[in-house]
C-alpha cells in the first residue's frame, strides 16, 4: 500500500505522488485480472480470499491505530462496534423474499426490506446490488458510530487500563445482547444472518459484458476509508488527537477540549471499525455474534502492534502478512508432510503454535513493531536515493580528482 | 421458609463456589497489578495449563503426587513467563507489556491446542474433593464446601505474608513507588518473580478446586474465568488482596442469581453491566483508595 | 542480535513461501473438468477437528478414513482413479468457515463431504456454491443448510423430524409433562432443535421451559437447579459433546433423577465416560445403533485399534459412534456420485447426485427434491451407567 503523509511539496515528493497513483492503478488492474481474467489454480483461489480479508483487517487496523496510536485511548471495543457493523449491513441486505427463510424462527423478522434490492428495482441488478451494498456500509458505519457515541459519554472519562476494560466489556454486552431472543426479529437470535448481498454478487457490467469485482471492492473500500484517517490525521484535528496523546495535561493547557476530541476520535473510529464489520460480513456470507469475541480484538491489536503503533503503513502491512500467514503460508505445517517427507509432529495447530511463537518474537524483540511510528514513504525512499546517487557521484568525482593527481 | 431455602440453596452454593475459584485466580491478577502495573492476560491461561497438567501427569502417576506437581509445575510455568515475556520490557512503554501478555496466551492456548489434539480432556477426580454430599436438601460435591474455606485460609494466610514478613514489606514498597524502592535497595527482581509465585500457586489451587467441579479441560477453559477474574479484581479495588476476594465472591454470587432468575442469557453480560457501573461511580473499585494494602 | 533475529524470520518467511510453492504447484490449474489429476480424484472433508465440536468431527473422519481404506480406488470408464481425502478443520467455528472451505476448494476436490455441526455448513455453504463444488452434509442436521441450495445434499435426518421423534419419545416413552429445555447461545444447531422440539412438544401437550447457557460456560449448577425447581420432569439438553459431559458430571452430583433426553451430539463414548457408574438416566436419538452390521463393525474396530492415532480420535476406546459410520455411509454415496457422474468434475457430479441410492450400513439413502436423505426413523439408545455400552432401546419414528 503506497500510502504516505503530506509533507512539504518537494520535487520528490510530486514524484511520490505520481508514483503512489501508478501504483495503485496497477494493483487495481492486478486486482481487477484476479477477478476476471487470471484463470483459477490453487494459488489464485488462496489469493483471492487472503487479499479480501487482508484489506478488511487492514481498514479495521487503521481504525483501532487511530485510536490507540494517533490518540492514545486505550479501546478494547473494536470487536462490538464491528458487531453492530455487520448486523446492520445484514440486516438491511437480505433480499425480502428470503426473510421467511432466515428468519425461520421468528415469523420473517420486522425489517421486511432489502435496500440492494429496492435500488435493483430502479436501477437493474448489478447496479443496485453495487450501490446497496454502499449505502448499507456506510449504514453500518453510522449505526455503529451512534453506538459509540453513547457509549463514550460515561466510558471516556476514564483514563488507560479502566478505558480497556470498560470497552472491552461493553463489546461483551452487546455481544449477549446480538444472541438475546428478545431482540430476535431483528438479530435472528443466536441463528447466522444469511443470504445477504457478499462480495460475489459485486459485479459490474460495461457494454455487454459482466465483470466481477470480488477483490476490488473490498480494496476500494478499504482504500477510500484508510485515505479519510490518513487526510483526518494530517488534519488540525489529527494534530490535537496527537498532542492529547503526548500530554493530556498539555494539550488541554493549549486550549484543546479534551473530551470533543476524544470523542470525535472514538466515534470516527468506530464508524470505521463498523464498515470493517460490514465487509467482513461480506466476507464471511454470514454473520452471527458468536465470533466478533475478545480474542477478535485482541488480534487486531497485535496486527496493530506488528505493524507499529502510530504508524498507518505498517498496519496495513501487518494486516496483510498476519492474514496471509494465519490463513495461508503456514497451512502446510498442519498437513503432516512436508515437501513429501513425512514429519510426525506436523499435525493440526502445528502452524498456530509456530505462528504464536513468531508473534512473541516480533514483540519481545522488535517491541516497535515493522514501522515504529515512522509512514512508508515513497518521497524519504527517492530523497535517499538521490543522496545515495550524489554520494556515489561525489566519490566518483573524488576518485577522477585522485586519478588526475 | 424452609422450602424457599432448600430451592435456593443450590444457587447460592454454586455462587460461593465459583466465586472462591475466581477469587483464587483474581489473586494473581491484582497483586500482579499492584506491582508491574500490568494487565496479566496470560493468567487465566496459567490456569487452564495448571488444569492440563493435572491431566497428563494422572495418566502415569498416582493422584496426590500429581498434586504436588501441579502446584510446582504452575510456579515454574509463571515464573518462566515472567523471565521470559515480561522482564526484557520492563523499560518497554506499558502497552508493549500488555501486548506481550496477550502473546503469551495466545501461545499457551495454541500450545495447548496443538498438545490436547482439540479435544476436551477430561479431568481426573480427586477422590476428596468429589465425594458427593448433601447439604439440607441439596446434594453437592464436596470441594463446593472446601473451596471458601480454602480460599479464606489462604488469603489469611496471604495477607499476614504482606503485612508481617520482610517480603511483605518490600512488596509493600515495590507497589508503592517502582523506583524509590529501588534505590531503597530492594531486590525488585525478586520481589516480582514472588509475586508470580503466590499468584501461579493460587491460580493452581484454583484450578484443582474449578476443574473438580467442571471436569473438562479446553484450549480456552482459561478465558472466561480469568475475565471474570480480572472483572472481579477492578472491582474489589484492582491492587487490594481482599478487594480482589470480595469482588470474586459477589460476581460469582450474583452470576448464579441471574441465572436463578432466568436472565440466563444475560449472565456473563451482567458481570460486564457491574464493572461499567463500578468503574463509572468508584473507578478505582471498591478498595482501591485504600493504598496500605496494595500489593 | 536483532539483525540476525529478522533474518532469521525473514528467511523462515521466504521458506514458508517456497513451502507453499512447491506444495500447490504440482496440482495442476482447475479449468473446467480437471479435477481428477492425473488419476487421483479428491474427496474435500469439511470437519471441525478443534473447538466444541472437535470431538465429534474426528470421529466422523475416521469413518471415512476407514473407508477410504477399505476402498481407495474408484473406476470410471474403465479406468482405475485412487481416491484422496483431502481434510480440513473448521475449528467450529463459523468465523473460521470460510476460509477453511477455500483451502479445501484449492485442493480441486470433486465433492465436499462435511460438516459436523449445522453452523459451520451453512457458513461454507455460500463459499461452495460460488466455486461450484457439490457439498454433502453427513450429521449436520438444521434444515437450513440444505433449503434453498442446489449444492447441498445430506444423508441423514432432519432437525424438525429429529425434534418431534424427541417429543413423541418424552411424550410416550418418559411420560413428560414439563420439559426443561436447555441450549447454547449462538449455536445454530442448539437453537434450531430446541426450537422444533418445543414445537412438536407443545403440539403433543407438553409444556417447555427455555434456557440458553453462553459459550464457554461451564457451570451448569444453577441451570439443573432451575429445572428442578420449575418442576420439570425431563431435561432435554442438545448440545455439544464438550458441554453435554458437564452437565453430565454436575446432574450426577446435584443428585438430579429426572431423565436426560438428547439429539444425535450425546452419541458419544465421552457422554459414557463420564456417566460411567453415576445414577443417571441418558436417552439419545441418532442415526445408527450398534449390531447393525457386525462385519463392518469388526473390521473398523480392527482398523481403529491397529493405530493409535485413529484410537485417541475416536476417544481412546473402539466403541463406534453413529457419526463414524455416517462418515462411512456418506464416502460411499460419494464414490456412487462420481461414478454416475462418470467423471470428477465437480459440476458432472452436482448434476449426478440428486439420483443417486446407496444402500449403508445406517440404511438405503435417497435424496429428495430439497436434497435431503429420505429417513423416516431414528434409534434411541441409552445409556448403560454399568457396562458403559449404549443399549437399543426403540426404532421411533413420526406417525
Amino acid at each position: 500500500m503506497g500510502k504516505k503523509l503530506k509533507t512539504k511539496a518537494a520535487p520528490e515528493q510530486r514524484a511520490s505522488t505520481i508514483i503512489t497513483i501508478v501504483l495503485l492503478a496497477a494493483l487495481y488492474i492486478f486486482l481487477f485480472a484476479l477477478d476476471n481474467a487470471l484463470p483459477t489454480t490453487p494459488t489464485t483461489v488462496m489469493l483471492i480470499p487472503v487479499l479480501q480479508k487482508g484489506a478488511i483487517y487492514a481498514l479495521v487496523c487503521v481504525s483501532m491505530n487511530l485510536l490507540n496510536g494517533f490518540t492514545g485511548l486505550f479501546s478494547l471495543g473494536q470487536a462490538g462496534f464491528m458487531l453492530i457493523g455487520a448486523y446492520a449491513y445484514a440486516i438491511f441486505c437480505i433480499p425480502a423474499g428470503q426473510h421467511a427463510a432466515v428468519y425461520q424462527y421468528f415469523e420473517g423478522g420486522v425489517v421486511q426490506f432489502s435496500i440492494p434490492e429496492m435500488l435493483s428495482g430502479v436501477l437493474g441488478e448489478n447496479a443496485g446490488a453495487f450501490l446497496g451494498a454502499i449505502i448499507c456500509i456506510i449504514i453500518a458505519g453510522i449505526v455503529a458510530a451512534i453506538f459509540a457515541a453513547l457509549i463514550g459519554i460515561p466510558v471516556l472519562r476514564l483514563k488507560s487500563d479502566y478505558l480497556a476494560i470498560a470497552t472491552l466489556g461493553f463489546a461483551e454486552i452487546l455481544r449477549a445482547f446480538f444472541q438475546w431472543d428478545g431482540l430476535g426479529k431483528i438479530t435472528n437470535g443466536s441463528n447466522l444472518l444469511r443470504k445477504y448481498v457478499n462480495f460475489h454478487n459485486i459485479k459490474i457490467q460495461i457494454g455487454g459484458m459482466i465483470y466481477q469485482l470480488d477483490t476490488i471492492f473490498p480494496f476500494f473500500i478499504a482504500t477510500l476509508s484508510i485515505l479519510i484517517i490518513v487526510l483526518l490525521v494530517n488534519s488540525s484535528y489529527g494534530r490535537a488527537f496527537k498532542s492529547i496523546r503526548d500530554d493530556e495535561i498539555a494539550a488541554e493547557a493549549m486550549g484543546i477540549n479534551l473530551f470533543k476530541h476524544k470523542m470525535l476520535s472514538f466515534v470516527i473510529s468506530s464508524f470505521f471499525a463498523g464498515v470493517g464489520g460490514a465487509l467482513l460480513a461480506m466476507f464471511q456470507t454470514t454473520v452471527q455474534a458468536a465470533p466478533f469475541r475478545a480474542s477478535m480484538t485482541y488480534e487486531i491489536l497485535l496486527m496493530v502492534v506488528i505493524g507499529g503503533i502510530g504508524s498507518i503503513s505498517g498496519s496495513c502491512i501487518a494486516s496483510f502478512l498476519y492474514i496471509a500467514c494465519s490463513e495461508w503460508w503456514l497451512r502446510f505445517l498442519d498437513s503432516g508432510s512436508f515437501m513429501g517427507m513425512t514429519v510426525p509432529f506436523f499435525r493440526d495447530g502445528f502452524r498456530k503454535v509456530v505462528f504464536s511463537v513468531v508473534i512473541m518474537i516480533i514483540v519481545l524483540f522488535f517491541s516497535r513493531g515493522i514501522m515504529g511510528d515512522k509512514e512508508l514513504s515513497l518521497a524519504g525512499m527517492i530523497r535517499k536515493f538521490k543522496k545515495k546517487k550524489e554520494v556515489k557521484a561525489a566519490k566518483v568525482a573524488a576518485g577522477k580528482e585522485g586519478d588526475a593527481k | 421458609m424452609s422450602e424457599l431455602i432448600s430451592a435456593n440453596l443450590p444457587y447460592l452454593l454454586a455462587g460461593i463456589s465459583v466465586g472462591g475459584q475466581y477469587a483464587l485466580i483474581a489473586i494473581g491478577y491484582t497483586m500482579v497489578y499492584g506491582i508491574l502495573r500490568l494487565i496479566n492476560f496470560a493468567h487465566g491461561d496459567v490456569f487452564m495449563v495448571a488444569g492440563l497438567i493435572m491431566v497428563y501427569a494422572t495418566a502415569s502417576l498416582p493422584i496426590y503426587v500429581s498434586v504436588v506437581l501441579v502446584l510446582v509445575f504452575t510456579v515454574i510455568l509463571g515464573v518462566l513467563i515472567e523471565k521470559v515475556a515480561y522482564k526484557p520490557l520492563r523499560s518497554a512503554p506499558r502497552m508493549s507489556v500488555m501486548i506481550s501478555a496477550i502473546g503469551v496466551s495466545y501461545l499457551l492456548q495454541n500450545c495447548a491446542l496443538y498438545f490436547t489434539g482439540g479435544l476436551p480432556q477430561i479431568y481426573p477426580t480427586i477422590p476428596f474433593l468429589s465425594k458427593v454430599i448433601k447439604i439440607g436438601s441439596a446434594s453437592t460435591k464436596m470441594v463446593t464446601v472446601i473451596t471458601p474455606i480454602l480460599t479464606l485460609a489462604l488469603v489469611f494466610a496471604l495477607v499476614f505474608l504482606i503485612k508481617k514478613t520482610k517480603i511483605g514489606m518490600a512488596m509493600r514498597a515495590v507497589s508503592k513507588d517502582f523506583e524509590t524502592s529501588e534505590l531503597m535497595g530492594i531486590k525488585i527482581n525478586n520481589v516480582i518473580s514472588m509475586t508470580f509465585v503466590i499468584g501461579c500457586f493460587l491460580a493452581a489451587v484454583g484450578s484443582l478446586l474449578y476443574f473438580s467441579n467442571y471436569p473438562s479441560v479446553i484450549p480456552t477453559s482459561g478465558a472466561m474465568p480469568g475475565l471474570k477474574a480480572f472483572v472481579a479484581a477492578v472491582f474489589g479495588g484492582i491492587g487490594s488482596v481482599p478487594g480482589a476476594v470480595i469482588g470474586a465472591f459477589i460476581i460469582g454470587i450474583c452470576e448464579n442469581i441471574i441465572k436463578g432468575m432466568g436472565l440466563t442469557v444475560f449472565s456473563d453480560a451482567f458481570t460486564f453491566v457491574l464493572l461499567i457501573i463500578i468503574l463509572l461511580v468508584k473507578p478505582t473499585g471498591i478498595f482501591g483508595e485504600k493504598s496500605t494494602d496494595k500489593v | 542480535m536483532k539483525k540476525i533475529l529478522a533474518l532469521l524470520l525473514a528467511g523462515c518467511m521466504a521458506f514458508a513461501l517456497c513451502a507453499c510453492g512447491t506444495a500447490a504447484d504440482p496440482q495442476p490449474a482447475d479449468d473446467g473438468d480437471a479435477a481428477a489429476s492425473g488419476d487421483t480424484i479428491t474427496i474435500g472433508v469439511f470437519e471441525p477437528q478443534s473447538g466444541d465440536n472437535g470431538a465429534g468431527g474426528k470421529q466422523e473422519i475416521l469413518g471415512m478414513q476407514y473407508a477410504n481404506s477399505v476402498c481407495p480406488t474408484v473406476e470410471i470408464d474403465g479406468k482405475t482413479y485412487n481416491v484422496k481425502l483431502a481434510i480440513a478443520d473448521n475449528e467450529s467455528s463459523n468465523d473460521k468457515a470460510v476460509s477453511a472451505a477455500k483451502t479445501l476448494i484449492s485442493k480441486n476436490p470433486s465433492i465436499i463431504l462435511g460438516s459436523y455441526g449445522s453452523g459451520v455448513s451453512i457458513a461454507a455453504s455460500e463459499t461452495f456454491a460460488q466455486a461450484g463444488i457439490p457439498a454433502m452434509g453427513v450429521t449436520c442436521t438444521n434444515p437450513q443448510v440444505t433449503e434453498g441450495n442446489s449444492h447441498y445434499f445430506r444423508i441423514c435426518f432432519l432437525d424438525p423430524f429429529q425434534g418431534t421423534v424427541l417429543a413423541n419419545f418424552a411424550k410416550d416413552e418418559l411420560g413428560a409433562t414439563k420439559v426443561y429445555c436447555l441450549g447454547q447461545l449462538g449455536n445454530d444447531y442448539d437453537q434450531g432443535l430446541l426450537n422444533y422440539f418445543k414445537q412438536a412438544a407443545e403440539a403433543a401437550g407438553i409444556e417447555c421451559v427455555v434456557e440458553s447457557f453462553p459459550e464457554n460456560n461451564s457451570d451448569f449448577n444453577s441451570y439443573l437447579t432451575n429445572a428442578k425447581n420449575q418442576g420439570c420432569d425431563v431435561i432435554f439438553a442438545p448440545t455439544s459433546i464438550s458441554y453435554a459431559q458437564l452437565i453430565v458430571e454436575q446432574a450426577a452430583a446435584q443428585g438430579i433423577t429426572m431423565p436426560l433426553l438428547a439429539p444425535d451430539t450425546w452419541d458419544s463414548n465421552v457422554i459414557l465416560g463420564a456417566a460411567q457408574g453415576k445414577n443417571l438416566e441418558i436417552y439419545v436419538s441418532t442415526f445408527y445403533a450398534e449390531g447393525g452390521d457386525p462385519d463392518f463393525e469388526a473390521g473398523i474396530k480392527e482398523w481403529i485399534n491397529a493405530d493409535s492415532t485413529n484410537l485417541s480420535n475416536n476417544g481412546g476406546n473402539d466403541m463406534l459412534a453413529a457419526v463414524t459410520v455416517m462418515g462411512y455411509d456418506a464416502y460411499f454415496t460419494a464414490l456412487e456420485a462420481i461414478k454416475a457422474a462418470g467423471s470428477a468434475d465437480p459440476a458432472a457430479v452436482m448434476a449426478a447426485l440428486p439420483s443417486v441410492t446407496y444402500t449403508g450400513v445406517s440404511g438405503s439413502i435417497a435424496f429428495d427434491e430439497i436434497g435431503d436423505a429420505v429417513r423416516d426413523s431414528a434409534f434411541i439408545k441409552t445409556a448403560n451407567v454399568t457396562d458403559n455400552v449404549w443399549d437399543f432401546v426403540a426404532v421411533q419414528g413420526v406417525e
